[in-house]
């Protein structure tokens, strides 16, 4: 088996103490951030990555490999404290958690979420080492056009597909091509919507966006809308819990992590789905259902375990492909990006021990998360205390350095503020975030493959036509977008309602 | 898009129409023509290697915004709201309190003209205090001091230790 060589391999490129004191520090701020109001995983990645330049790549990585994982386990944590899901995905945790805590019964619901975060982060991890190389094997087939294709299925799946409203969705996307075409043309040296600045001629650097569109905005959109009582907190104990709660949480540990892995994988999946089927699944198997809406512990074990398995799905298109599906791997993407590898499908074959590492390096944040939240978890809730006046001025102050780090000109700080601005109406007029980073960071690799596919067809449009893969994408491009009127031809189905449920993309 | 329900988003959307979201529509619209005009302005260049050139996708994105516009016009007009953001810490009970906002908006601008001269120790401890001063924070000393630690050890840390890009300004020699 190579794979398991190679993943030795990163196994022992990890056990090193300052690698693993990176992973330490990952998971400690993930877990602190996710627990924290207002700041979710893509922030604080966003929020770290200029000061992670002066580091090597893999030690970065394995630090947001931490981050990443960290952060959801602080966000189930707030949700069933706090009933106030900060993230899209932490909704369906928040439904049975918080009734579990309010019956007392606290410890034991943040011990299913941890454990079964634990569980299936693992088998999500075993799976990604499974499938990795044999997208890779596929995708490394693929040319130009049928990379195009791909490319648009994630723009029109991101758009269309996650979020409530496919026409805010195709809104925000269009926004975020827009600024990924400010610049300098790459082929031909032309500006584009530089208006003559010098320092727009290089483009916008995508940390000043997500920073400006995560962090500044949120601020400001907090600032607006500030609750001016803090929401109450459960206080809790150590979590732990008894020989039946073990009884009813295992299996519904092992169904959520089938749920969320598949839908992590493909693009435009999310969380959101297959946390609210594990929820609906649990709930029509339950022995006892009348217990669902008064804390019943499937009800937590089943989500948590949908989100966590569904986070380690994403990996496999990133990795693989090149690919974000959520928020947080397209900021790791940009930031592969900034220390000019390529993310695609030859970046494992040029950073075999990057690639490998990372992924040893979840297999160990996943255990460390375990060991430390269980024991700290009265800790971690006492940082629901913080007075938010100091919160927000301290996201303000880390997005002010982080943005100001990259290049060094005060501009990119007006650049900042206009964009905090853009986050701002986002959010106040219900256009998803998610769309608007996915066309900024993808935007540019589109046109790259689009003008390379009329290349090798000598400018002929057919050339964008490419293979079977450039024919299957661009039906289910059709097919999603037509969607809205086939559901009204089709005899005997109701136009689906789809396009006004409340999921928002988290922060 | 084309969806006929779209008065189930819920009671907002049948008590109050919000008509702001055609401005929304507006400046979409107008980033459309800008890209149009910008593109325009682009000389034609294209060779065998890219038979394509800097123009066309410039000029097909304009298009999109424009039409993407007018539909979001099309959803608004039939009673379509977008959904404001929830979040832990947001009451959308109350109405947006822009005197807040215009506040962070003056501190962090001023932050952004006096980073260079002042250097990041200075700004960024002013800019720490009256964001908290902005959001409600009355504690003017305790304000202070949080910002002056955390924009020395943010300082030492990133900017001496790791190499990250952060002006010492005036305080140069002495930090």
């Amino acid at each position: 088996m190579d794979n398991l060589s190679n993943l030795i391999e990163g196994f022992a490129n990890i056990l090193t103490p300052l690698n693993l004191l990176f992973a330490l520090i990952g998971v400690t701020v993930g877990t602190a951030v996710g627990v924290l109001p207002g700041i979710g995983p893509a922030m604080t990645v966003a929020l770290l990555l200029p000061i992670t330049y002066g580091l090597d790549p893999t030690q970065a990585m394995i630090m947001f490999a931490g981050i990443f994982y960290g952060g959801m386990y602080g966000g189930s944590t707030t949700s069933i404290l706090l009933n106030t899901p900060g993230e899209s995905a932490s909704v369906v945790t928040a439904l049975e958690g918080n009734k579990m805590a309010k019956a007392g019964r606290a410890a034991q619901a943040l011990a299913t979420a941890a454990i079964g975060s634990f569980v299936a982060g693992t088998i999500g991890t075993a799976l990604l080492v499974l499938v990795m190389p044999q997208v890779v094997a596929f995708a490394i087939e693929l040319g130009s056009p049928e990379m195009l294709a791909i490319l648009l299925v994630a723009f029109v799946g991101a758009s269309a597909v996650l979020g409530s409203s496919r026409v805010r969705g195709f809104a925000s996307l269009l926004m975020g091509l827009t600024i990924g075409v400010i610049g300098i043309d790459f082929v031909t040296g032309q500006q584009r919507l530089t208006f003559g600045s010098a320092q727009l001629a290089d483009g916008i650097d995508v940390v000043v966006v997500a920073v400006g569109i995560f962090a500044v905005g949120e601020a400001l959109w907090v600032a607006a809308h500030l609750r001016r009582k803090a929401g109450t907190v459960i206080p809790v104990g150590r979590p732990w819990m008894g020989r039946e709660d073990w009884r009813r949480s295992w299996k519904p540990w092992l169904r959520g992590t089938a749920f969320g892995f598949p839908f992590g994988a493909i693009p435009a999946g999310g969380a959101e789905v297959p946390t609210f089927l594990s929820y609906l699944t649990e709930r029509r198997l339950a022995k006892r259902p009348e217990e669902f809406g008064h804390g019943a512990i499937e009800g937590v074990a089943g989500p948590e375990a949908a989100n966590n398995a569904s986070a380690a799905g994403t990996l496999v298109p990133m990795l693989a492909i090149g690919i974000p599906t959520n928020a947080t791997a397209a900021i790791m993407l940009s930031a592969l990006q900034g220390w000019g590898l390529e993310p695609g499908p030859f970046l494992i074959e040029k950073q075999p021990l990057l690639v490998w590492t990372l992924v040893a390096s979840l297999f160990i944040g996943n255990t460390m998360l375990l060991l430390l939240n269980l024991p700290l978890a009265p800790i971690w809730a006492k940082l629901l205390q913080i007075p938010r006046p100091y919160l927000y001025a301290g996201i303000l102050f880390f997005a002010t350095m982080g943005a100001y780090a990259v290049n060094a000109q005060p501009f990119d700080l007006f650049l900042l503020l206009a964009l905090g601005l853009v986050g701002f109406m986002l959010r106040r007029f219900g256009l998803p975030v998610l769309p608007l980073i996915i066309g900024v960071i993808l935007g540019p690799l589109a046109e790259k493959h689009g003008r390379r596919s009329l290349q090798l067809s000598g400018g002929d449009l057919n050339g964008l036509i490419g293979g079977p893969v450039a024919w299957v994408c661009y039906v289910i491009i059709a097919g999603v977008i037509l969607w809205p009127l086939l559901a009204k031809v089709l005899p005997g189905r109701r136009p689906h309602d789809r396009d006004h449920t409340p999921t928002e993309v988290s922060a | 898009m084309s969806d006929p329900q779209v008065d189930t988003t819920g009671a907002a959307a049948t008590t109050r129409r919000d008509r702001a979201q055609y401005a929304v529509c507006a400046a979409l619209a107008g980033l459309g023509v800008l890209l149009l005009v910008d593109a325009a302005r682009i000389p034609h260049v294209t060779s065998s290697n890219d038979p394509l050139g800097p123009k066309p996708v410039p000029m097909v994105l304009g298009v999109l915004l424009i039409v993407v516009a007018i539909f979001y016009a099309i959803d608004v007009w039939r009673g379509g709201v977008g959904e404001a953001e929830a979040g832990e810490d947001v009451d959308l009970g109350t109405r947006a309190d822009w005197k807040t906002v215009g506040l962070l908006v003056v501190v962090f601008g001023v932050n952004a003209m006096v980073i260079d001269t002042l250097g990041w120790v200075i700004s960024g401890s002013l800019l720490f205090w009256g964001c908290a001063f902005a959001l409600g924070n009355r504690h003017h000393v305790r304000g202070l001091a949080f910002g002056i630690t955390l924009s020395l050890i943010t300082f030492y840390a990133f900017a001496i230790g790791l190499g990250v890009n952060l002006p010492a300004g005036i305080l140069k020699g002495i930090l």
